[in-house]
C-alpha cells in the first residue's frame, strides 16, 4: 500500500488540535466523579454522626465499634465468610474438570455445552434462587414432592432443604460457576499441546504431564476463579435476600440493605459496606502478587491446536457429570419457572388440564409496574452499554497504546470500581446524589452511573485485551498520514474490533438486566427496572408473575443480543478483511 | 353528580355524629374541611392530570383490580407501587426527604405511619362525603388527613392437607407445642405494617417470652404478611403463626385446603389508613381516588373481591366470613406503635435472628 504524503502535511499538523490530552483529561474527571465521589461520602458516612440537638456531623469510631461488637453484624459477617469461601471452593471443583473436559478432550457437542454455560450467566442471580425455592422448599418444592412419590416417605420428610446455609450456598455456586468454568475454559484452550507433546516426548507419563505441566499452566486461571467466585458470592445481595431471611440468618449485603428500614441509619450502612471494600481489595492485591510471579506466557507463537485427549469409554460418565451440573444452574430452574409462569399454583406440576393463560394476563395486562419497568430496563440497558462501551473503548486505546503519560492512573481508576460491591456502591451513590451538588436520585441517570462504573472494569479488561491484539502499526501509518489519535482510532482501530466492541456492548447489556444490588438501593418507583420489580414481588409470594417477568426478561436479553450481533455492516454477519 | 357539597341529606345523617361529640363539635368544625363530594369539577381537572401513583401495602392482586375498576369509570390510570407498608413507609420517606414527590395516594397496614406524615405535615386534609356520613368516627381523622379504608386482622390458619380438624391450633400458647416445630410461617413486622401491629399486640398482651418460645421453633420468616397464606396455601408449612387474614378466606373460597382460627387470647388487627400526600405530582386525580376508594361501591369491591373488612355502614358483608364485631380482637394502638416501632424491630431480629 503506497499513498503519496500531501506535501502541505506538516503545516496541517501544527494548527490540527490532537484533542488526545483534553479527551485524556475529560475522562480522568469523568471517572473521579464515578469512583472517587461515592467512595469518598461513604467513608465520611462512616467515621461521622449527627447530633441530634445540632443537626451538625461529629467524627466517630462509634460504628465501626456497633459493628465489630454486636452480634447483629458480627454473625453476618462470619456468614459472608464461610459463604464465600464455601460457594468459591464448590465452583472451582466443578468448573475445573468441566473446563478440561469441554477444552482438551474429545468430548462431543461441546459448543452446545459451552453455550448454555452462558445461558446460566444470563440468569439473574435472584432469579435462580426463586426457581430453586420453588424445585426445593423442602415440603412444597417439587423435587421434594418427587422424592416423596417415589419413595412413599411421610410428608414431612424431604431431601432438599433451599432454606439452609448450605442450600444458600448451592444456589449461589450455581450462579457464579460460569465465571470459573470462562476462565478456565478459555485457559486450556490457550495452552499450546508442544509443552505436552516435549513433556511426553521426554518420556513422562500422561498423569506426569498433566501434574507437571498442564495443571501448573492452568493454575493461574483457577486461582483466579477461585477469588471471582469468592469475591462474586461475597457481594451478592439476590441469593441471599431471596433465600437467606426464610432460612434465618443475614449476610452483610442483606444487612446493609435492612439498615434503610425506616428510621435509615446511613452511617452505619456506610461503616458496614467497608469491611467489604477493604476485604475485596486486599484479595485483588493479593492475586496481582501471586499471579504477578507466576506469569506463565503461554500465547506465544502461534501454537498447535491443543491436543484433544481421546476418551473412549470415559465418555459415559464425563457426559453424565456434565449433564448434571448442566442441570443444576440451567434445566432444573427453567423448568421450575415455566411450569410456576403457566400452572394456577406455583408448585404444581403444569398438566394440559390445569394450564392457565392467568400470569400471562396478569403481568402484562394487570400489573401497572410492568411496562414502565420493562421500559427502564430496556433504555438503562441500552444507554449503559452503549455508553459503557464508549467509556471503556477510549481508555483501554489510551492505556493499551500508552498514547499520553499517566495512562497508568486511568488504568487503575478504570479496574478500581471491580473493588466495588454493588451493595457498597449503591450506598455510596445514595449518599452522593441526595444531596446538592449533584441530585439525580429519582432520575434513571443514577441507575446510569451506577451500572456504567460497575460495569467498567470487565469492559475495560476486555476491550485492553482486544486492543493488544492489533498492531500498532496500522494506527501509525493513519497518524502518519495525518489523522489525529483520534481520527486513526476512529476509522482504523474501531473497524478491526469490531466483535469484541460487540461483545462488550452484549455483556454489560446482560450485566445491567441482571443487576439488583445497587438497583435496589437507588430505585424510585418511576425509576422501578424488572431486577427490582421481580423482588417486590418476591416479598408477597407472587411467584406465578414472577415466572412470567423472568421468562420474558430473558427473552428481551436474548433478542436484544442476537438483534445486535444481526445489524448490517456492524455485526458478526459482514467479516472484515484484515489484509 | 351533585353539586353542592352538602344536601340535606348530608346535614341530617351527620347530625346524629355531631350530637355524640357535642361539646368538641364547635372547634373541630372549625377546622375540619367540608366534605367534598365527587363533583364534576374534580373529575373534569382530574381527568386533565390523567393519572396517578397509588402506593399501597395491600395485596397486588386487589391493588390492581382496584385501580383497573376506578380507570374504566373515570378513564384514569393508577400506577400502582405494592410493598410491604414499612417498606412503603421508608420509601415515601426517603423519596420527600429528597424532595422527590411522586405519590399521589398512599395506603398503609399500620396506622403509626399517619402520626409521623401528619406530624411532618406531609398530608393534604381532605374528606370525602361519604366518610363523614357512613365511617365511624374512630376510622377517620376529623380533618380527613387520613382515613381507615380496610380492616386487618391477623389470625392463625392451617393447611387442612396437612392437619387434621382436632390436632389444628386454638390458641397462640397452642403454636409452642413440640409438635409445630419446623411446621409454621410468619411475616416480619420491618417489612409488613400488620405484623408490626401483630407483634406489637401480642408482645403487650401475651409478653414478649412468647416470641421467645416461637423463635425455639424453627419458625419460617416470611417478610410481608400477604406471603403467609401463600406458604399455607402451597403446603410449604403446615401453618401460620400471622398473616393477612382475608387471603385465607379468599383461598378457601377458591376450593383450596385452607382454614382459619382466631386465637382464643384474641386476634390482632391493624386498620389500613390511606391519605393524599400535599404537593403531591397529580393534586385532583388524587383526590377523585381517594374519595371514590371511599364510596360505597369501591368499599363493596372490597368486601367481596378482597374479602377485607370495609369500615363503610352501608357495605353488606358476604356469608363465609366471620363478621368483626363477634372476632375477639386485640386493642390497636397506632401511638403505642408509633413510639416503640424501632424497640419492636430490635427486639425482633435480636429473637429471630433476622
Amino acid at each position: 500500500m503506497t499513498i503519496a504524503l500531501p506535501a502541505q502535511l506538516a503545516d496541517r499538523r501544527s494548527i490540527k488540535l490532537d484533542f488526545t490530552w483534553p479527551v485524556m483529561f475529560a475522562f480522568v474527571a469523568l471517572l473521579c466523579v464515578l469512583i472517587v465521589l461515592p467512595i469518598s461520602w461513604l467513608v465520611y458516612y462512616s467515621v461521622t454522626m449527627v447530633d441530634p440537638a445540632t443537626q451538625a456531623r461529629s467524627l466517630t469510631l462509634g460504628q465501626f465499634h456497633t459493628l465489630f461488637s454486636d452480634p447483629e453484624f458480627v454473625d453476618p459477617l462470619i456468614t459472608t465468610v464461610i459463604i464465600a469461601v464455601s460457594s468459591s471452593i464448590a465452583c472451582c471443583a466443578v468448573a475445573a474438570p468441566m473446563g478440561w473436559l469441554v477444552a482438551r478432550t474429545d468430548m462431543p457437542m461441546t459448543r452446545t455445552i459451552r453455550a448454555l454455560v452462558t445461558a446460566s450467566f444470563v440468569t439473574p442471580p435472584f432469579l435462580g434462587a426463586v426457581a430453586w425455592e420453588i424445585l426445593a422448599a423442602p415440603n412444597s418444592g417439587l423435587l421434594n414432592k418427587l422424592y416423596r412419590l417415589v419413595t412413599g416417605a411421610p410428608q414431612d420428610e424431604y431431601l432438599f432443604n433451599i432454606y439452609t446455609l448450605p442450600g444458600l450456598i448451592f444456589v449461589i455456586a450455581c450462579y457464579t460457576f460460569p465465571y470459573v468454568f470462562v476462565l478456565i475454559a478459555n485457559a486450556l484452550d490457550r495452552i499450546p499441546s508442544d509443552l505436552e507433546d516435549a513433556s511426553a516426548m521426554l518420556g513422562a507419563s500422561a498423569w506426569e504431564t498433566a501434574r507437571r505441566v498442564t495443571i501448573p499452566l492452568a493454575l493461574p486461571a483457577l486461582l483466579a476463579g477461585a477469588l471471582i467466585a469468592f469475591l462474586q458470592a461475597m457481594i451478592l445481595f439476590g441469593s441471599p435476600a431471596i433465600l437467606a431471611l426464610p432460612a434465618g440468618f443475614h449476610t452483610m449485603t442483606t444487612k446493609i440493605w435492612s439498615l434503610f428500614q425506616y428510621p435509615p441509619k446511613p452511617e452505619l450502612a456506610a461503616a458496614a459496606s467497608l469491611p467489604l471494600l477493604v476485604l475485596t481489595v486486599i484479595l485483588l492485591r493479593g492475586q496481582a502478587m501471586v499471579l504477578g510471579r507466576k506469569g506463565y506466557t503461554v500465547v506465544g507463537g502461534k501454537g498447535a491446536e491443543p491436543r484433544l485427549i481421546r476418551l473412549g469409554w470415559w465418555l459415559v460418565p464425563a457426559g453424565a457429570f456434565v449433564i448434571t451440573v448442566l442441570m443444576l444452574p440451567v434445566f432444573l430452574p427453567y423448568f421450575a419457572l415455566f411450569n410456576a409462569a403457566f400452572s394456577p399454583i406455583a408448585t404444581t406440576l403444569v398438566t394440559p388440564f390445569n394450564a392457565t393463560m392467568h400470569n400471562i394476563y396478569f403481568t402484562f395486562f394487570e400489573l401497572s409496574s410492568t411496562k414502565i419497568a420493562l421500559k427502564n430496563t430496556f433504555i438503562l440497558g441500552t444507554l449503559s452499554a452503549t455508553f459503557g462501551t464508549v467509556l471503556a473503548l477510549v481508555i483501554s486505546y489510551l492505556t493499551a497504546r500508552q498514547a499520553v503519560r499517566g495512562h497508568r492512573v486511568l488504568a487503575f481508576l478504570a479496574t478500581a470500581p471491580i473493588a466495588i460491591p454493588g451493595i457498597v456502591l449503591g450506598v455510596g451513590l445514595f449518599l452522593s446524589y441526595t444531596q446538592p451538588p449533584f441530585v439525580l436520585y429519582g432520575t434513571i441517570w443514577i441507575l446510569f452511573i451506577a451500572y456504567i462504573t460497575i460495569e467498567l472494569p470487565a469492559a475495560y479488561q476486555q476491550l485492553q485485551s482486544a486492543f493488544r491484539s492489533v498492531h500498532p502499526e496500522l494506527e501509525d501509518a493513519s497518524r502518519i498520514l495525518g489523522a489525529t489519535r483520534l481520527r486513526a482510532l476512529k476509522d482504523v482501530t474501531a473497524p478491526l474490533l469490531r466483535t469484541s466492541v460487540l461483545a462488550t456492548w452484549c455483556f454489560i447489556f446482560v450485566s445491567t438486566i441482571r443487576e439488583l444490588s445497587a438497583a435496589v438501593m437507588l430505585f424510585t418507583s418511576e425509576t422501578k427496572v424488572v431486577s427490582v420489580l421481580i423482588f417486590d414481588l418476591k416479598e408477597s409470594g407472587d411467584l406465578g408473575a414472577i415466572s412470567v417477568l423472568g421468562l420474558s426478561m430473558l427473552i428481551l436479553t436474548f433478542t436484544v443480543v442476537i438483534g445486535v450481533n444481526r445489524i448490517p455492516g456492524f455485526g458478526a454477519g459482514t467479516r472484515l478483511r484484515n489484509t | 353528580m351533585r353539586n353542592s357539597p352538602f344536601t340535606r341529606r348530608d346535614v341530617l345523617k351527620g347530625g346524629t355524629a355531631l350530637a355524640a361529640t357535642a361539646v368538641f363539635a364547635e372547634p373541630i368544625r372549625a377546622q375540619a374541611p367540608a366534605a367534598a363530594a365527587i363533583t364534576p369539577a374534580l373529575i373534569e381537572a382530574a381527568k386533565k392530570e390523567g393519572k396517578l401513583a397509588f402506593y399501597t401495602a395491600m395485596d397486588l392482586a386487589f391493588a390492581q383490580q382496584l385501580g383497573k375498576a376506578f380507570e374504566a369509570k373515570y378513564g384514569i390510570a393508577v400506577r400502582v407501587e405494592r410493598s410491604g407498608a414499612e417498606r412503603i413507609f421508608q420509601r415515601i420517606g426517603q423519596e420527600y426527604t429528597a424532595n422527590i414527590r411522586s405519590v399521589d395516594v398512599a395506603n398503609t397496614a399500620d396506622a403509626a405511619h399517619c402520626i409521623v406524615w401528619t406530624r411532618n405535615g406531609w398530608l393534604e386534609p381532605y374528606l370525602p362525603e361519604d366518610v363523614a356520613k357512613h365511617f365511624p368516627k374512630e376510622y377517620y381523622d376529623p380533618n380527613g388527613l387520613h382515613i381507615t379504608t380496610r380492616i386487618l386482622v391477623s389470625p392463625i390458619a392451617y393447611n387442612t392437607n396437612l392437619v387434621k380438624p382436632e390436632d389444628a391450633p386454638k390458641s397462640f400458647a397452642d403454636l409452642l407445642d413440640p409438635k409445630w416445630a419446623g411446621k409454621l410461617v410468619k411475616g416480619h413486622p420491618a417489612y409488613s405494617g400488620t405484623i408490626m401491629n401483630a407483634t406489637f399486640q401480642i408482645a403487650r398482651d401475651i409478653g414478649w417470652d412468647y416470641f421467645e418460645k416461637l423463635a425455639k421453633q424453627r419458625v419460617m420468616q416470611v417478610q410481608s404478611a400477604t406471603d403467609c397464606p401463600k406458604k399455607v396455601q402451597l403446603g410449604e408449612r403446615a401453618a401460620m403463626a400471622d398473616g393477612a387474614g382475608y387471603f385465607i378466606i379468599r383461598f378457601k373460597e377458591e376450593g383450596h385446603p385452607v382454614e382459619i382460627v382466631y386465637p382464643t387470647e384474641g386476634t390482632p388487627m391493624a386498620a389500613g389508613p390511606s391519605v393524599v400526600f400535599k404537593g403531591a405530582p397529580n393534586p385532583n386525580a388524587g383526590k377523585l381516588f381517594q374519595n371514590w376508594m371511599h364510596s360505597r361501591e369501591a368499599q363493596q369491591f372490597l368486601v367481596d373481591w378482597a374479602r377485607q373488612y370495609s369500615p363503610h355502614g352501608q357495605t353488606v358483608e358476604k356469608p363465609g366470613v366471620r363478621p368483626l364485631k363477634d372476632i375477639k380482637l386485640m386493642k390497636e394502638d397506632p401511638a403505642g406503635v408509633e413510639k416503640s416501632a424501632d424497640e419492636v424491630k430490635k427486639r425482633y431480629s435480636q429473637i429471630f435472628r433476622v
